[in-house]
C-alpha cells in the first residue's frame, strides 16, 4: 500500500520544497521507499534543494508525454538508499501537466514506492491542483504569519472540494498542520502567532513545529536536505514530525521548552 | 520615563493577537463565501435590502448582515437588520 501526500501552502516561500526535501529524506532515511516529485513545473528547484540539478536529464512532463521512462526520470539520491526524486520540467508551460498524466504516474510510481511526497507550487491554481489531486494525505506548511495561516485556509478548502477524494467520496484527504519558521522566543513576546493561535484559526491537527534556523539556508546553499545535518535543530525537528507521521509518539526529546508548551497543555 | 515606555511598547505588544482576531473574522468570512456554492449574489442582495430598508430607517451598512447556511438539503438565508434604538432616526416618508 502507498501513500500520496501532498506538501501544500498555498502562499510561496513558506518552506514547501525545504518540508518536501526534508520529509521525504527522514522517510527514507527510516528505511521506507520514498519519492519525491516536484510539481512546480517551469520553476523547478527541488532539484536544487536535493542537490541533484546536474543529474536531470528526463522530467516529470517527459515522462507524462512518453518523450521518456520514468525510470530514466527518477534520480536516485546518493546519501539515501530508498530516495528517488522526479524533477519538474524547467522549460514547459504548467499546463503541461494533465489530470490523466499526473495519475499515470502516480499509479505507476506506487508500484515501486511506498511514499510519494508531492511538492505543490505556490498558488491555488492548477500546478497547485494537480500536486494535491491524488493525495491521501496533506501537510500544510503555515509560517506565523497572517497571510500565510489565511491561504492555508483557502488550501484546506481545497483539498476536502478539488481531489479525487473529493470527487469520489472517499475519506478526507488526512490533513496535517506544519508550522516552519517558528520563533519561540518572539511568541513569548507577544509579537508572533503561538502554535495554538494558529491551530484555533485552522481547526486541524498539528504535526510538528520547525523553528527559525540559520541550518536552513546552509543546508539549501549546499543542496543537502536538512534532515541529513545532524547539528540542525530545524532538522532534528523534521525527524520528529517523520516519526509522528508514522505514528509514534515521540517525546519532545531537543527544545522542551518550546515542544511541551503544545504538545502538554491543552 | 517608564510611563513612556509604556506607550511605546503597547501598541507592539499585542500584535500577535490582533492578528489572531483579524484572521478569525476574515478567515470564517472567506469560509462562508467559498463553502456555499451560489453566493455570488449575496453582496448585491444585501446592498439592494439595504436600499429599500433606508428609504424607512436610516441604519449603517454594518447594521444588517446576511447568511446562508447549508442544513443538510435545504439552504437557510438569514437576513439580520438591527434597527437604531433611537426613534428619532425613523424618517417621516410623507416628507422624504
Amino acid at each position: 500500500m502507498s501513500t500520496v501526500i501532498v506538501v501544500t501552502s498555498g502562499k510561496g516561500g513558506v518552506g514547501k520544497t525545504t518540508t518536501s526535501a526534508a520529509f521525504a529524506t527522514g522517510l527514507a532515511l527510516r528505511g521506507h521507499q520514498t519519492v519525491v516529485i516536484d510539481f512546480d513545473v517551469g520553476l523547478r528547484n527541488l532539484d536544487l534543494i536535493m542537490g541533484c540539478e546536474r543529474r536531470v536529464v528526463y522530467d516529470f512532463v517527459n515522462v507524462i508525454n512518453g518523450e521518456g521512462t520514468l525510470n530514466q526520470a527518477i534520480i536516485k539520491d546518493k546519501r539515501v538508499d530508498s530516495l528517488f526524486i522526479l524533477p519538474a520540467s524547467q522549460t514547459r508551460d504548467k499546463e503541461a501537466l494533465t489530470l490523466k498524466g499526473v495519475y499515470r504516474v502516480i499509479e505507476a510510481l506506487k508500484k515501486r514506492f511506498e511514499y510519494i511526497v508531492c511538492d505543490s507550487p505556490a498558488g491555488i491554481e492548477h500546478g497547485a491542483i494537480m500536486a494535491m489531486y491524488f493525495a491521501d494525505e496533506a501537510l500544510i506548511v503555515t509560517n506565523p504569519e497572517v497571510s500565510s495561516v489565511r491561504d492555508s485556509d483557502r488550501i484546506i478548502g481545497l483539498l476536502s472540494s478539488k481531489t479525487h477524494r473529493a470527487a469520489q467520496n472517499l475519506d478526507p484527504v488526512k490533513e496535517h498542520l506544519l508550522i516552519t519558521r517558528y520563533a519561540q522566543k518572539r511568541v513569548t513576546k507577544g509579537d508572533m502567532l503561538s502554535a495554538q493561535d494558529i491551530q484555533d484559526i485552522l481547526a486541524i491537527p498539528l504535526l510538528g513545529i520547525i523553528p527559525e534556523s540559520k541550518s536552513v539556508l546552509q543546508a539549501s546553499n549546499s543542496g543537502v536536505p536538512v534532515t541529513l545535518d545532524k547539528a540542525s535543530d530545524a532538522g532534528q525537528a523534521y525527524l520528529e514530525v517523520v516519526a509522528r507521521f508514522l505514528g509514534e509518539e515521540v517525546s519532545n526529546s531537543q527544545k522542551k521548552g518550546f515542544l511541551s508548551h503544545w504538545f502538554g497543555k491543552k | 520615563m517608564n510611563f513612556l515606555n509604556y506607550f511605546r511598547l503597547s501598541p507592539q505588544k499585542n500584535t500577535a493577537s490582533l492578528a489572531k482576531e483579524r484572521l478569525r473574522i476574515i478567515v470564517e468570512h472567506e469560509r462562508r463565501l467559498h463553502n456555499s456554492p451560489n453566493l455570488d449574489y449575496l453582496p448585491l442582495l444585501q446592498k439592494e435590502l439595504l436600499e429599500v430598508v433606508r428609504k424607512y430607517v436610516a441604519i449603517e451598512d454594518e447594521h444588517i448582515s446576511i447568511h446562508l447556511e447549508r442544513n443538510g438539503d435545504f439552504e437557510v438565508l438569514e437576513l439580520n437588520i438591527t434597527l437604531p434604538d433611537n426613534d428619532n432616526s425613523r424618517k417621516d416618508s410623507g416628507k422624504s
